[in-house]
């Protein structure tokens, strides 16, 4: 039996993401939980059971190491809370997972939150750190989170001919709808010239082809639709979840058919999602989507990946403003993870949220026109894991 | 007949001209260039290279076994030639050893091999020898040292030179000595250990051998000694009086250094690059007090030899380091960021096949290849059905980055993707390039080299370095 239709989502919260140096990782949650509760008019008192999705509890010591992180500042006891890791698809992970709850018919509301406290330490003390000095001691060694992307815009360029002014169509878009969002780490317009520019982190990307390092967390509340009609609460449904899991951690550079053009994960999992939510053309078909934009490129590639162009088309529908705010397709329109920032566990859930308030037609000066169906992507470790769902309105 | 049946040697890419140190210095240089290994090399590395040269185009499976020799073996501690052994894909039935704390180890190693095949306990054994001394930064030694390494593997079948006779001296003299906790070389007396040291002794030797021998000068086509300086050098040429044509000008110190244990070997390698067959060689090595001297005939067999990349190879692939400072980082002399991540003896003895040898897997029942290895077919799903298969060493770059945020004495970290030629694909750091000149389509090949102090000790990994 397909997802479609069985689950709504009814209630969104996200913290303000950025360096949240006043709050602790235990504060965010609770911040994120609350206004989701707010929004569903719920408390914990409603809720059955927790998913936490969190990639790297070692930044912070064991928070985040375990349900108990987000039971904790909630009074959750004795409720069931499961932490969930998948990368960079955690969050997206913790909703498709609490999704699943709902739908085995087990728990009639739950809680998905996504929670990651990266600026405790230094820029270099975190994911850089993690790839340095953690991983296999010698396999892949010398890879660093850019250094995955990095490789893919090389081979991008030699392909198809496009330069690094068409990555920078991407950081200035993202920009530019970051700064119309309240929350967004990163709230200043920037121009082309600006991101050129810039020093090289690992060539051919720059400082400004690559989301920040940042706090934040994000907290939605799903349930029945029935439920849902119930509660008289504006909800939106799930049309279809897909998660692919194509290659290993290390030794997916090493893969003979990786073509270093995009992500096959990212194709399997579009490809289930697509399935259950009978989408057939999704250029046509979706709205809006919120895509896992760590670095300029990997935005290109899963425009093609997610089939919204064809292979080597990414480039040229950045340049003909398809997936800008006013576009046929907005993409991104909370300023992806290059302007909101990529706390990364709290990153699929936030773009959950995002979608369903444009859904919801409450997003501001950075509503779109027409949002009936949307589409959310986050693409872990070095590609190897995806995670895409589609939303849609009742 | 016994001797030497191949040879490799190895030199590293940089060469520092003597001119960027003294100017660093405000001082007088000496004249020429010396070679530098890369940050990521050391003697161990470098021998492992030589060795490769030196097995290339036969079974290193068929070798009985390997003696290193060094002064700088990065382990005070721990065998280093059981990890070159390793490296090279030698079997683990054979004997190993390391000959160490004087630059005359190698033809300590050289006479040890030999009287091992004659004494029959082995077949053939493979001598490799590597150094990278570190000169005090301003001294003479910091130019006058060169990072390099020789291989030569002695048996008895297919003899390019063939032993005649061997002479040792081993007198106690203190001309140069490095204690185990100095970081540098400290050296005697300038006008004491050249009238006493270096000359006399090799002078003796020489004539020693040639004696116990009935030999005479002009018995010899070639004399090759090491020396640690072109002035002692011509001390003991003059005082032989050598004729013109029996000794090398320069034996390779104003182009490589004095390479330390590796130089007599490098040098023997350098004279059968350009023997003819009925040639007769005096070799001789000095080492504080200790001399060794050989008599080799060559034999038809060295033309067998000739198309190996060798002393004159490495000479014209070199690249000028212009930069004093980076040849410090290079050296370790000025510290750099410490790179101790995430490492497990366990993991790493498991995976030794792997990391060290370059085995990956190739399915028994749809043939796919596989680097890492494997135990379920990627294609077939075959469980546990699958033979060793080695991941070739050469291939062409599929893409590449320039990565400026992992710690490096040469930033950035090139890391490459690479097609190997005949099937797999590798991920890696690119070491020895300018990466400017990193390219798609770009031929590279696998180098051993040192990575990190991870778990304390030194962790080896294949890189990937431009081929030339």
């Amino acid at each position: 039996m397909s997802i479609k239709d069985r689950v709504a989502i009814i209630g969104v919260g996200t913290t303000k993401f950025g360096e949240n140096f006043e709050m602790t990782y235990q504060d965010m949650a609770l911040e994120a939980v609350y206004e989701a509760y707010k929004d569903a008019g719920l408390e914990t008192k409603d809720m059955d059971a927790a998913w936490l999705g969190t990639l790297s509890p070692g930044l912070t010591g064991l928070e985040g190491d375990a349900g108990a992180s987000l039971a904790e500042p909630l009074n959750f006891y004795p409720r069931p809370v499961t932490r969930v890791s998948a990368y960079c698809c955690s969050g997206m992970e913790a909703v498709r997972n609490a999704a699943f709850g709902v739908a085995s018919g087990e728990y009639k509301i739950v809680l998905a939150v996504g929670v990651e406290k990266m600026r405790e330490v230094p820029p270099r003390g975190s994911l850089v750190a993690r790839h340095i000095h953690e991983t296999h001691p010698v396999i892949s060694k010398g890879r660093t989170a850019p250094g995955i992307f990095a490789p893919i815009a090389t081979r991008y360029f030699y392909e198809y001919g496009y330069s690094k002014e068409t990555l920078a169509k991407v950081a200035v878009k993202n920009h530019y709808n970051g700064s119309l969002n309240p929350k967004a780490h990163f709230r200043s317009p920037i121009t082309e010239e600006t991101v050129l520019k810039a020093p090289m982190v690992v060539d051919p990307l720059g400082l400004f082809d690559c989301c920040p390092t940042t706090d934040g967390a994000a907290a939605t509340i799903l349930t029945t639709p029935e439920i849902a009609k119930d509660l008289k609460k504006d909800y939106v449904l799930i049309k279809g979840m897909g998660l692919a899991v194509t290659y290993g951690y290390f030794s997916m550079a090493f893969q003979e058919d990786n073509d270093f053009l995009g992500f096959k994960s990212t194709r399997e999992a579009a490809a289930m999602a697509y399935r259950q939510a009978g989408i057939q053309d999704p250029r046509k078909e979706i709205d809006i989507a919120e895509v896992h934009d760590c670095f300029t490129i990997t935005e290109l590639v899963n425009y093609e990946d997610l089939g919204f162009c064809g292979r080597g088309e990414g480039g040229r529908l950045i340049s003909d403003g398809v997936t800008a705010l006013s576009g046929e397709l907005p993409v991104n329109t909370s300023g992806g993870l290059k302007s909101c920032g990529h706390p990364v566990g709290a990153t699929g859930v936030r773009m959950v949220a995002d979608v369903v308030t444009q859904m919801r037609g409450r997003s501001g000066k950075r509503q779109v026109k027409k949002a009936d169906i949307g589409l959310t992507h986050t693409l872990g470790g070095p590609g190897s894991i995806a995670c895409v769902f589609v939303l849609g309105r009742p | 007949m016994l001797g030497i049946t191949r040879y490799g040697v190895y030199i590293p890419k940089y060469r520092l001209g003597r001119d960027v140190v003294a100017k660093a210095w405000g001082r007088q240089f000496l004249s020429g260039e010396r070679a530098v290994a890369n940050y990521d090399e050391d003697s161990l590395t470098m021998a492992t290279e030589a060795a490769l040269n030196c097995l290339q185009g036969i079974d290193p499976k068929s070798v009985d076994g390997l003696i290193f020799a060094s002064t700088t073996s990065p382990y005070l501690e721990k065998q280093a030639s059981t990890l070159v052994a390793t490296a090279a894909d030698l079997t683990e039935e054979i004997f190993t050893a390391d000959q160490l704390s004087s630059i005359r180890a190698g033809t300590a190693a050289l006479k040890s091999a030999l009287d091992a095949v004659k004494g029959g306990s082995a077949r053939n054994i493979l001598v490799a020898a590597g150094d990278s001394r570190r000169g005090e930064p301003g001294s003479d030694s910091e130019q006058l040292f060169g990072d390099g390494a020789a291989a030569v593997m002695v048996g008895d079948t297919g003899v390019a030179a063939n032993i005649e006779g061997i002479y040792s001296l081993s007198e106690e003299f203190m001309d140069a000595w490095r204690k185990s906790d100095d970081i540098f070389l400290q050296k005697g007396d300038a006008a004491f250990v050249q009238a006493y040291g270096y000359a006399r002794i090799v002078k003796n030797c020489v004539a020693g051998i040639l004696k116990k021998y009935e030999m005479k000068i002009s018995d010899i086509s070639r004399f090759i000694f090491s020396a640690p300086d072109r002035r002692c050098y011509s001390r003991v040429v003059k005082s032989l009086n050598l004729p013109p044509g029996s000794f090398m000008e320069d034996p390779l110190l104003t182009t490589v250094g004095d390479t330390g244990t590796a130089a007599p070997l490098m040098l023997l390698v350098a004279a059968l690059e350009k023997a003819t067959p009925g040639e007769r060689l005096l070799l001789c090595s000095y080492g504080a007090g200790n001399s060794d001297a050989f008599l080799f005939q060559v034999t038809p067999e060295v033309e067998r030899l000739r198309d190996k990349r060798g002393v004159a190879g490495y000479q014209a692939s070199k690249k000028p380091m212009t930069n004093y400072e980076k040849f410090l980082k290079f050296q370790n002399t000025l510290p750099n960021e410490p790179l101790a991540p995430y490492s497990s003896w366990a993991l790493l003895w498991k995976e030794k096949k792997q990391n060290l040898q370059l085995y990956g897997t190739r399915c028994k029942k749809c043939g796919t290849f596989a680097y890492p290895r494997r135990r379920v077919c990627q294609k077939c799903n075959a469980k546990d059905e699958y033979e060793d298969a080695k991941l070739p060493r050469r291939g062409k770059i599929y893409t590449f980055a320039k990565d400026h945020l992992f710690p490096s004495p040469d930033p950035p970290t090139v890391m490459a993707v690479v097609d190997m030629d005949g099937g797999g694909r590798f991920y890696g750091q690119l070491t020895d390039c300018d990466p400017a000149q990193v390219k798609i389509g770009m031929p590279v090949e696998l180098t051993f080299r040192r990575f990190h102090q991870g778990e304390g000790f030194y962790n080896y990994f294949w890189k990937l370095r431009p081929l030339e």
